[in-house]
């Protein structure tokens, strides 16, 4: 059985988990304290593993029977010993974790990064259903479960009904976390198309299936049965799946930190569950900071939330005017006349999209930075929120190459410096310097917030070809400018002509 | 714990979390995500109790099989996150070095 009466010493040690989890976070703000921050995180991590290993010791009972003349006499427990075998599989089940965690760790290239965030996500969920199910077939090891013993017959366990609540949603929200995070890994890591998958009638049969769960959560609770708690797991599953298909592959970074969230919140149901501080204060922060990563996210695509969830986006219809426009006039150049350029500058602001990272262009970059430095320009680096797979994906593949990161300046304070810099160098963007997110009303970018590139006095923007349109398939005003010079050729061979030619 | 200290730890923990997330440089909103993920894992706190008690060796083998994904998350959210955060280099002041 549970103990009783907790220990405070065991709950004083779940709030010190907590708190390190808070001060983890806290070391995130500057990249100097972050190291910091990650080993109070881990440290926060030790404690609360610990404690539940102490104080959650799997006993075995040993039990006396005593016979005599007319057979067994007495029988009841005796002592209790430290079951072994079961400490061993525990810890053999976290050293089998561990190995496959740091393997991963070690081995994962920065471009994957967002693969592997939605992976670990899904694991998240899996475990928290797993917890609910574990829960709910032997509630008094959780200690949420009265024993009511009857006149007649076996005694057995009643779970309360808040607990059950919680565990319903925790396991609801934990198999929803797991199914959602496997398309999202799925569409990231190329598997799976990034075209959203549009069933007819989905907004109807996904509210539908959300209010059943509820139904059966609430069923659940009151009655005694078990069938409202597998069918709304069932149905939990199907739903991440619905949710996440029909959302198209430029909207995953929504979809990344929103299941984020849901890790959070499906860590803290179970956290309500067990009465245990340490969940509820990490699910409450995990929950927070997907959200607001998933509305920075909006913010930085102008889209609502809603129309990101309601999904469809990036679907195959071309942008207005896209093939029209592709005849108007536009300017070549080649790695010599971009070097030329480059190096009469003083300033010259480097726009890094995902393009340049699918290149493996960011080291070939930084060696071309290093030269122009060389020559007395200063380089600095743009980065749109939304320039990568992930909230800070650029900034991350830029630190793998070695750029140091007071180099690089997020939107809101860069974008003032384009009309006196010299050479805006564009390289694998393209929707975030499109100035039609400014002016033209019609754009489906219409409000984005954009880098100013065109202010600069010349645009070097490196593409592979004039024909390809983004993300969001509208075509670019800044191509047919008059101070736009295009450098159409892969990223990684270009910059590696310049980097000569320099 | 009552249901109300509960859910209080839970609101202020909220807020506390709102105004921590929101003093993250955007630069190292990789690192946040990947931290978070590690972090979210403390759910092997349940997972430990389950694989634990005696009295249901399914609810145990459910715990095992949690404690296992967790420990994968655990381990590796932190050890890439250390990975990263390891990149992020300050500019060499010109003339320091020399």
């Amino acid at each position: 059985m549970h103990e009783v009466a907790p220990n405070p010493y065991v709950s004083l040690a779940y709030l010190v988990a907590g708190v390190c989890f808070i001060l983890s976070l806290r070391g995130l703000s500057s990249p100097e304290s972050s190291r910091r921050g990650n080993r109070l995180g881990m440290v926060g991590m030790a404690i609360a593993v610990i404690t539940t290993l102490v104080t959650h010791v799997p006993v075995q009972t040993l039990g006396i029977v005593l016979t005599g003349p007319g057979g067994v006499v007495a029988a009841g427990p005796l002592f209790a010993r430290i079951d072994l075998m079961a400490v061993a599989e525990i810890l053999a089940a976290i050293g089998l974790g561990a190995a496959i965690g740091l393997t991963v760790a070690r081995r994962i290239a920065m471009t994957a990064m967002p693969q592997l965030v939605a992976a670990f996500h899904s694991l998240v969920g899996l475990a928290a259903v797993l917890v609910g199910v574990a829960a709910y077939l032997n509630p008094a090891a959780f200690g949420i479960a009265d024993t009511v013993v009857p006149m007649i017959g076996q005694p057995f366990a009643v779970i309360h009904p808040a607990s059950k609540v919680e565990m319903g949603l925790g396991v609801a929200i934990g198999a929803i976390t797991f199914s959602g995070s496997v398309i999202a890994f799925l569409k990231l890591n190329g598997t799976m198309g990034g075209k959203p998958i549009l069933l007819p009638g989905r907004h109807v049969i996904n509210l539908g299936v959300l209010a059943a769960i509820l139904l059966l959560v609430a069923q659940f609770a009151h009655g005694q049965e078990g069938w409202p708690f597998w069918t709304l797991t069932l149905l939990s599953f199907a739903i991440g799946f619905l949710l996440i298909v029909p959302i198209g592959g430029a909207d995953m970074p929504v979809v990344v930190s929103m299941l984020n969230s849901y890790s959070g919140w499906a860590a803290a149901a179970m956290g309500f569950t067990l009465g245990n501080t340490a969940m509820i204060v990490t699910g409450a922060l995990v929950g927070s900071s997907g959200a607001i990563l998933s509305y920075i996210m909006c913010r930085a695509m102008n889209r609502s939330f809603v129309s990101v969830i309601a999904g469809g986006f990036g679907a195959a219809d071309a942008g207005p005017g896209g093939a029209a426009a592709i005849d108007r006039p536009w300017k070549r150049g080649s790695a010599e006349d971009a070097a030329f350029l480059l190096k009469q500058a003083e300033q010259v602001v480097i726009v890094p999209g995902y393009g340049m990272a699918v290149a493996q262009a960011q080291h070939s970059l930084r060696e071309m930075a290093d030269k122009l430095k060389e020559e007395g320009v200063r380089v600095k680096y743009a980065i749109h929120p939304v320039a990568g797979r992930m909230p800070g994906h650029m900034n991350v593949l830029l630190a793998e190459a070695q750029v140091p990161y007071d180099d690089v300046f997020e939107l809101e304070d860069i974008n003032s410096e384009f009309a006196q810099t010299d050479v805006a160098f564009v390289i694998g963007a393209n929707d975030v310097t499109n100035p039609a997110a400014k002016t033209d009303k019609t754009s489906p970018i219409y409000g984005m917030p954009v880098l100013d590139v065109e202010r600069a006095r010349t645009v070097l923007f490196v593409k592979r070809s004039m024909g390809g349109v983004g993300y969001a398939g509208v075509d670019n005003e800044v191509f047919y400018r008059d101070n736009t010079t295009m450098l159409l050729a892969d990223a990684k061979k270009m910059v590696e002509e310049i980097v000569k030619a320099l | 714990m009552t249901f109300v200290s509960i859910l209080s730890v839970f609101v202020l923990a909220c807020f506390v979390g709102y105004y921590v997330v929101w003093s993250v440089t955007p630069a190292l909103h990789t690192p946040l995500m990947a931290v978070t993920n590690a972090i979210s894992s403390v759910i092997i706190v349940g997972a430990l109790v389950a694989a634990a008690a005696a009295g249901s060796p399914g609810s145990k083998w459910l715990g095992l099989a949690a404690v296992t994904l967790a420990s994968v998350n655990i381990f590796g959210g932190f050890a890439v996150t250390a990975r990263m955060l390891a990149m992020y280099k300050k500019r060499e002041r010109p003339g320091a070095a020399k």
